[in-house]
């Protein structure tokens, strides 16, 4: 497999994953402003654009946080270089230049998201239509995961994508937590109020995990408990160690093909136990942010090692 | 058989052309018969539907084509027209042995042009064709590439202009492209009308990419493993034809890869694997012979491999075609095709050219002067439709202009008759109409033989009347059936 190629994958996966990403947040960060007064939701606003990094960028075009202009703003604005529309763009190109490296399935997924996604977002959208928008860019990303998981060869390829796939993905819940930390925190003030549950419940639902964490916990609410659900519970599919443990498997599964080990799988491997040894409480002890932060950086370190041991570039 | 055809009657007459789905009495050819009936049974409003689902069909898999020059439409789709090419067996036959005979001939003459040039020395070929034409690659002389092959895929481009009248118009050796949509074309209408499939009258095509394959291991120099490595050289995906490199290097199972992927190590051109740098034994390249390598020919390329002319003279890969091919694409030697054809092969050519007269000559020249109201005159060095005059659709102005043009360079030019090229009927809103049609056969050539795939890629002009086939100037195509006896 070239060098390239699989440099293709891998981005291929993690721009898909980032823009399923985006979709989440502006889907919980839009219900959220909602409930909440318009000072609130500004803050709402400003938060999402924070998580995604893109409040600099926002900040040089617009002074005030309206809904749809941020909402647009993130899915398809031009001065946004991060923005969705692009990012599944790129996903499709780098599909196009490894056509030859996945399956049609996988191809038309990628190709027919893009082209709806593109017709979508041909206007600015709208709040009557932002619910179909964000509708789409998550089940095309399905669509795309399904067809790999169904047709695609268990083979570096595959491994790959896997690989692209969990760096973003532990990069996002690991910036969704940075960004709304205080809210976990303990404060005499908000303990038990309503406004916390509310955005408790906003950060679970930007990352898909509202309904497995009330089937856990009988409806009951309490931050730590999210925090250690969303970080340590290794059966829900966004956790920080559920994507560890997964792109240690796919690496794992590389040394295996390939039959040498390098820097990017020893780092996995570190992470993984570093994070199998933590607990929550520690954490909190020891600050949430401070933990967050050295896990995205980690997290991309290890990525930087994977595209030096399998020659992404010349 | 006489047969009537309540579609065939509706269809807009065909002029003086030779229509191939109808006799001039407004019968069905004994080809077309099946296709007729069927065609009588659909309900009235299929046609949308159809054409909405085709559409929809092409978008999805991603083929597309990128016209030069047209930055909004930059993935646009070469119209597809849904009523097949109908070609007899007894048909193919014939051409496939003229195609054959023509194809052998073709490699036997660009190897004595690289070596002793024995057709120059008999006088039947004027040696200014190729002595300062670009194509003619000076890098070649004395060299002989693996397995003796230089034209691993040709595409013939064949027009006919009446009932057992079929004519060579071009040959296509250096890259031809096209055959991507030969094979979606077949899957398109495999997928859309099952049931004209039904039988298995019609001879398949899907194996062209396995036959492809194995013709290009074939050709893989002594160097080469067992299992020869083969890779598809592409300039990248803003290529006009870059559907068709990833399409044909994944139907194949070989690497995709562009210029930056490969590097010259140990006297072999490698490519850059997650493992490390692997041997490549044959490269089917799509890039010009112009960009292949920066240290032999243009310095500016970014799209070749700096040093692969050195391993390919030592024999440590092969190139397909093998660059310096590109000289029987060339108009001016096209119009000496039926005395290379004889003089090589020893027999009578099986296809004829178009008459062709050569503008570099005196006599010609004048009578073309006298006719260019009449004919079509060609750039000896163009293609795709660009750069030519077609006589009695051209304005008064254009003439003018295009004289001046042939007057200041007279050898740059040969010019052909304008042809009554034969029709096909496409389905239009108000029904089937007939259109000019060509067909471009795909061959491939290694030291095992010439094989042939049945049928080929028709291009249809989209335009009543018009003569323009080429997908760069509008132009759409057809499946194309061989039926089995």
């Amino acid at each position: 497999m070239l060098g390239r190629t699989a440099n293709g994958i891998f981005w291929m996966f993690r721009y898909l994953e980032r823009a399923e990403n985006i979709a989440r947040l502006v889907e919980a960060g839009f219900r959220m402003a909602l409930m909440r007064g318009a000072d609130a939701a500004s803050e709402e606003w400003r938060s999402v654009l924070a998580t995604l990094g893109e409040q600099a960028a926002y900040d040089a075009q617009y002074d005030d946080y309206d809904a749809m202009q941020v909402c647009n703003f993130v899915l398809r604005d031009k001065a946004n270089p991060q923005n969705a529309l692009l990012l599944l763009e790129n996903a499709r190109n780098n599909a196009r230049m490894a056509r030859s490296s996945v399956t049609t399935e996988v191809w038309e997924a990628v190709n027919e998201g893009w082209m709806m996604v593109r017709d979508l977002l041909a206007r600015p959208a709208r709040e009557n239509n932002l619910g179909l928008v964000l509708g789409t860019i998550r089940r095309q990303s399905s669509l795309v995961r399904g067809a790999s998981y169904g047709t695609m060869l268990r083979n570096d390829i595959y491994h790959f994508a896997r690989a692209g796939t969990f760096i973003e993905r532990a990069d996002n819940t690991a910036r969704i937590l940075d960004v709304k930390y205080h809210l976990l925190l303990p404060t005499v003030a908000h303990v038990g109020s309503r406004l916390d549950t509310t955005q408790w419940d906003g950060v679970l639902r930007s990352l898909g995990g509202d309904r497995a964490y009330r089937w856990l916990n009988a409806g009951r609410m309490d931050a730590r408990g999210i925090a250690n659900f969303l970080m340590m519970d290794a059966r829900f599919p966004r956790s920080l160690v559920f994507c560890l443990d997964q792109l240690l498997e796919n690496l794992d599964d590389l040394v295996e093909e390939y039959g040498e080990e390098g820097l990017s799988h020893r780092l996995a491997r570190e992470a993984v136990a570093r994070l199998a040894a933590a607990d929550t409480d520690a954490i909190f002890d020891m600050g949430l942010h401070e933990f967050l932060i050295r896990f995205i950086s980690e997290n991309h370190e290890i990525a930087s090692a994977i595209s030096a041991d399998y020659r992404f570039v010349d | 058989m006489l047969q009537c055809s309540k579609a065939a009657e509706r269809m807009e007459k065909p002029d003086s052309h030779f229509d191939e789905m109808l006799f001039p009495d407004g019968s069905v050819r004994p080809a077309y018969d099946r296709y007729c009936d069927w065609l009588d049974n659909q309900e009235d409003g299929w046609f949308k539907r159809k054409h909405f689902e085709a559409e929809a069909f092409f978008r999805r898999t991603g083929i597309t084509f990128n016209v030069y020059g047209a930055a909004e439409a930059e993935e646009r789709l070469i119209p597809f027209d849904m009523v097949p090419r109908i070609i007899t067996a007894q048909e193919w036959r014939k051409l496939s042995r003229g195609i054959e005979q023509r194809v052998r001939a073709l490699n036997a003459f660009i190897h004595d042009l690289y070596h002793r040039q024995e057709i120059i020395r008999s006088g039947r070929l004027p040696q200014r064709l190729f002595k300062d034409n670009d194509a003619w690659l000076p890098q070649m002389v004395g060299f002989t590439p693996p397995g003796g092959v230089y034209t691993h895929i040709v595409g013939i481009d064949l027009v006919r202009t009446g009932p057992d009248e079929f004519m060579v118009l071009e040959d296509n050796a250096r890259t031809p492209s096209g055959v991507s949509y030969m094979l979606e074309n077949r899957e398109t209408m495999m997928a859309m009308f099952p049931e004209l499939f039904k039988g298995g009258q019609i001879r398949p095509v899907s194996d062209y990419p396995r036959r492809l394959a194995k013709s290009l291991a074939a050709c893989a120099p002594d160097c080469a493993g067992e299992k020869p490595v083969v890779a598809v050289l592409t300039p990248g995906i803003y290529n006009s034809a870059y559907y068709e490199h990833a399409f044909l290097a994944d139907q194949m199972g070989a690497e995709l890869v562009e210029g930056s992927d490969l590097r010259v190590e140990d006297g072999r051109v490698q490519m850059r694997t997650t493992r490390g740098f692997r041997p490549v034994d044959v490269i089917y390249r799509r890039i010009d012979d112009e960009y292949l390598d920066p240290l032999t020919f243009n310095p500016e390329s970014m799209l070749g491999v700096p040093g692969i002319m050195d391993v390919y003279r030592a024999g440590g890969i092969t190139i397909a075609n093998a660059p310096g091919t590109g000289i029987c694409d060339d108009k001016a030697i096209y119009s000496f095709m039926p005395e290379i054809v004889e003089f090589y092969t020893g027999e009578k050519p099986l296809l004829p050219n178009v008459p062709t007269w050569r503008c570099a000559e005196k006599d010609s020249f004048a009578y073309v002067l006298d006719h260019l109201d009449e004919l079509v005159v060609k750039e000896v060095h163009g293609s795709g439709g660009y750069g030519m005059l077609i006589g009695p659709t051209a304005s008064k102005r254009e003439m003018k202009v295009f004289r001046k043009k042939l007057e200041a360079n007279p050898q740059n030019y040969i010019a052909q008759p304008t042809l009554s090229l034969s029709t096909v009927p496409i389905l239009t809103r108000k029904g089937l109409a007939p259109r000019h049609v060509d067909l471009r056969p795909f061959v491939l050539v290694s030291p095992e033989g010439i094989d042939i795939t049945p049928g080929g890629l028709t291009r249809v002009a989209m335009k009543k009347g018009s003569l323009v086939v080429n997908s760069s100037q509008g132009g759409g195509t057809k499946d194309s059936w061989v039926l089995d006896d």
